[in-house]
């Protein structure tokens, strides 16, 4: 396993599963303030999982990963019985997903990033526009907005995490993530 | 508690690290980017798997706002985009040596240009390699994998990275290099690419209606803002088309029409055909591309025309 081979499988298999993995936290875990983090131990269980052998049905393994994951946490915190979790049967998640492909070359992408552009604080949409727009270097974008280098480097952080959310098709109403 | 779960707890909460992952990802889009910031990134990507996938995450779905230069305003910003990338050059951030310029990790976007005649080899930092040809203008944006093919012909051999394939601008076309080496042309009203080895796919349009059209070796693709096509060329078609690499211009059966027309793009005195019957000629052989004396003489004591010196012209007629 190559490390180029487990980013290339990560990118090109897992990350596009990321609204659908997103919902199946949502449904199924009480606490809203949680998603993100339980997202991303999904994510690194995977990830080291893969290091040794890549799975052959990543869809699969994820929503396993994620499953099993539910079910550690409500034991150790036994807040909620163990069948408030669904068997994977039960779920349709793995159904009517867009193909990688479909989600890499989905035509509305522009529409959804120029709205995703559009709700961004008006320092930080300038920013953002400056930067990944037309293309202006850091210290360019600070001297057109007259502000320190470290400020824009927040606004453009920010930026690009509001747009990425957005890549992987976050619903923008639900708590629990950036 | 499983090994990575404890590593990943140790390293803060998932929005921290996304926070993280994101400056160090703006970090190295938009600004100087030295050896030792690598070091200091690769330390960080190494302190959990956390932290690796919260960077890959960003640096994946970063790479599909990419469509996002698609709303640039071009007449009012070219100008001062033009000022700025004259800044970064003269600030020195790309180091050239003679013909051939080498990009150190990190550069501003930077525009390379050649004269009529000219040819430059550009070394990128990852390995790839690009050619370009006479009276040409690339650009190379902050991101080294993203290039904008202003004018001209560039060859592209590219080292193949799955995680941030190559892609290379040309109007509202996209080359994206699926582990290639490619030929650019940037015609007046279309595009031209043609295939010498790997995998490409050309992304035609911008927002609504999107086309795209994968390559195989030996595709020559014309897209114009209407339709793609694709037509097969063989293998001594390719080298032909890349001649001029070696300083040589190659034709085959090529009307006289377009044999003047490539020397014309080579040279600053254009050579003129006089008649339509001139104009449909065959000719046969290579040439240097910096010699249209010696095509000239050809079509005098070979194909037995009539050459008239007009001030810095030449014309050929029966």
């Amino acid at each position: 396993m190559t490390a180029s081979a487990l980013v290339d499988w990560f990118v090109r298999e897992v990350l596009p599963l990321e609204a659908a993995l997103m919902h199946f936290l949502q449904q199924n875990w009480r606490n809203p303030h949680e998603i993100a983090d339980l997202r991303q131990d999904v994510y690194v269980r995977v990830y080291d999982a893969a290091r040794k052998q890549i799975p052959t049905h990543t869809k699969a393994f994820v929503f396993q990963t994620a499953r099993n994951l539910l079910i550690n946490r409500v034991r150790r915190d036994h807040v909620v019985p163990i069948e408030a979790v669904p068997d994977l049967e039960t779920l349709d998640v793995a159904a009517d997903l867009p193909s990688p492909e479909d989600a890499t070359i989905a035509r509305d992408d522009l529409r959804r990033l120029r709205s995703a552009l559009d709700k961004l604080p008006p320092r930080c949409r300038e920013a953002v526009i400056l930067g990944r727009v037309e293309g202006l270097p850091g210290r360019a974008i600070a001297v057109r907005m007259g502000v320190s280098d470290a400020t824009v480097s927040e606004h453009l952080a920010n930026g690009i995490r509001a747009l990425v959310n957005e890549v992987y098709g976050h619903d923008p109403n639900s708590k629990g993530q950036s | 508690m499983s090994a990575s779960e404890q590593k990943s707890m140790h390293s803060g909460s998932a929005l921290d690290i996304e926070g993280q992952a994101a400056l160090w990802l703006q970090r190295w889009q938009f600004w100087d980017w030295s050896p030792s910031d690598q070091a200091e990134l690769d330390a960080w990507l190494a302190q959990s798997t956390a932290h690796e996938v919260a960077y890959i995450r960003l640096m994946s779905g970063y790479g599909r706002t990419e469509r996002l230069i698609a709303l640039r305003a071009p007449r009012l910003d070219r100008s001062m985009l033009g000022r700025l990338f004259r800044i970064a050059a003269a600030a020195g951030v790309v180091v050239a040596l003679g013909s051939a310029a080498l990009i150190y990790s990190k550069p501003k976007e930077v525009t390379y240009t050649t004269p009529i005649g000219g040819r430059q080899t550009i070394m990128l930092a990852d390995g790839s390699r690009i050619d370009l040809n006479t009276d040409s203008a690339l650009r190379i944006g902050t991101d080294a994998r993203r290039v904008t093919l202003d004018s001209g012909e560039a060859y592209f051999q590219i080292k193949h990275d799955s995680a941030r394939p190559f892609v290379v601008t040309v109007g509202e076309h996209r080359v994206i290099d699926l582990g290639t080496k490619f030929l650019v042309r940037s015609k007046m009203d279309h595009l031209d690419v043609t295939l010498v080895e790997g995998r490409a796919r050309i992304d035609s349009g911008n927002g609504g209606a999107t086309q795209s059209v994968v390559l195989t070796p030996g595709d020559e693709v014309i897209a114009t803002a209407r339709e793609i096509t694709k037509v097969r060329k063989t293998p001594q078609d390719l080298s032909n088309e890349l001649g001029w690499r070696r300083g040589v211009i190659v034709f085959q059966h090529t009307t006289l029409a377009d044999a003047v027309a490539e020397f014309n793009r080579y040279n600053p005195n254009k050579i003129l055909i006089g008649s339509n019957a001139v104009a449909a000629l065959k000719i046969d052989g290579t040439f240097p591309s910096d010699d249209p004396d010696s095509f000239v003489e050809i079509a005098q004591d070979i194909l037995h025309l009539r050459v008239e010196r007009r001030g810095e012209s030449v014309v050929i007629t029966k």
